[in-house]
């Protein structure tokens, strides 16, 4: 395998783990994190390059190389965080491969729907577990779910309103005043 | 009109105010517990001590029948995800979003938020008219953000010096309508010619504001370096 270039954005276990584990392979990575500190969570021969910034600002990422990246991880703690940050790599700078840890189920399968590869550390492990408990495997629980068409967005792309869970959901009525 | 507002800082605060002193029906989600009672304590009960970026709670708070949704947290992250729940899980007709980085704004409107608040940019604005820090000077923004109203200050370096407005290649969408000089404003006609010391009022596409510069101002500074690792 040709080396790769990747982003991770987030230097926490999963994402020093990632960016360890690529760096070995002989990849290009470079990591982002809003402190310090966290990149001592790298190796002391860690391969790649730190950049300390907020992975969620556009100048941050076009600073760290994005542009031209093969691979975005937006891996920070803040399912938001990474929501923002995989879209920013997706939509302005265009890297073909852009995964989201969202750890909020719901979230994360609302933001599959809607074209986004996405990884939810919750899911994963309740089929894990599940399995280890003898249970079979939850479809598409486990791994990254990959985006099935182009990112969906704008006024003309309403398409979730008629997915299952979508607002087939109970309105709740609004509180009185 | 039903309205869900996200975040009950001081914009979401008097937000709410206003819009049921209007006569609007309206729910407002604040995750902090100590804010939320607060807030009800001042304007009734018309606060829910929810996360707005949980599916689960926008359609608790019936954002399914929302005529609105507006997001204005401090965090861009929250807004964004907010307005897109709304939009594409709750078909809500229009979004607003609170953009505190500027820099978030295009990314904003490419994934289909409908309305840009940016605090930053309104107070910069303000600041830059009392400091022209650049040539071209935004005045105001119309259409949501897609067009923009502009003042160029001609200078010494303007190709537009000793011009017609017929010789100056306007980028597409773009008018040149007023032109001030020592401080009478006069309309633009075919005869008028640029001196320096001309102030220009446009309007043009945001997106063609550059051109703009470059045929009123002259070329732009050299951009900031950016390194690369």
């Amino acid at each position: 395998m040709a080396p790769t270039r990747s982003i991770v954005v987030g230097c926490g276990r999963v994402g020093a783990g990632i960016a360890e584990h690529l760096a070995r392979a002989g990849h290009e990575v470079v990591v982002i994190d809003i402190s310090t500190d966290a990149f001592s969570r790298l190796e002391p021969d860690f391969s790649g390059t730190a950049v300390r910034g907020d992975g969620t600002d556009e100048a941050v990422l076009r600073r760290a190389g994005t542009e031209g990246a093969d691979y975005f991880f937006a891996l920070t703690e803040g399912d938001n965080r990474n929501i923002l940050s995989a879209q920013l790599a997706e939509e302005i700078f265009s890297v073909p491969k852009v995964v989201a840890k969202i750890n909020d189920p719901v979230r994360a399968a609302a933001y599959a729907d809607l074209g986004l590869s996405t990884l939810c550390r919750t899911t994963s492990l309740v089929d894990d577990l599940g399995r280890f408990a003898g249970l079979p495997p939850m479809a598409g629980a486990s791994g990254v779910r990959t985006a099935s068409g182009h990112h969906a967005h704008g006024p003309a792309d309403l398409t979730m309103a008629a997915a299952p869970g979508g607002p087939a959901l109970p309105a709740a009525p609004a509180p009185e005043r | 009109m039903y309205v869900i507002i996200v975040g009950g800082g001081r914009v979401g605060y008097y937000l709410t105010k206003e819009l049921l002193a209007a006569g609007h029906e309206l729910v407002l989600l604040e995750k902090d517990p100590r804010r939320a009672h607060q807030i009800t304590d001042e304007l009734g009960s018309i606060v829910m001590t929810k996360d707005g970026c949980e599916g689960k709670h926008l359609a608790e708070a019936g954002a399914s029948r929302a005529s609105i949704v507006a997001a204005v947290t401090g965090d861009d992250e929250d807004n964004l995800v907010v307005c897109q729940m709304a939009k594409h899980h709750f078909a809500v007709p229009r979004t607003i979003a609170r953009v505190n980085n500027p820099r978030n704004e295009p990314l904003f409107r490419h994934l289909g938020v409908d309305e840009i608040i940016s605090p930053t940019r309104m107070v910069l604005g303000a600041i830059e008219q009392d400091i022209p820090v650049h040539e071209l000077l935004h005045l105001a923004q119309l259409e949501g953000g897609e067009l923009e109203v502009l003042e160029a200050q001609i200078g010494p370096r303007s190709p537009a010096v000793g011009q017609h407005p017929a010789d100056i290649r306007l980028p597409e969408g773009c008018s040149l309508f007023i032109l001030i000089r020592d401080e009478v404003a006069q309309a633009i006609r075919p005869d008028s010619t640029f001196e320096v010391g001309d102030k220009v009022i446009a309007i043009t596409r945001t997106e063609c504001s550059a051109e703009l510069h470059e045929q009123l101002i002259g070329e732009e500074p050299t951009p900031e370096l950016v390194a690369h690792p």
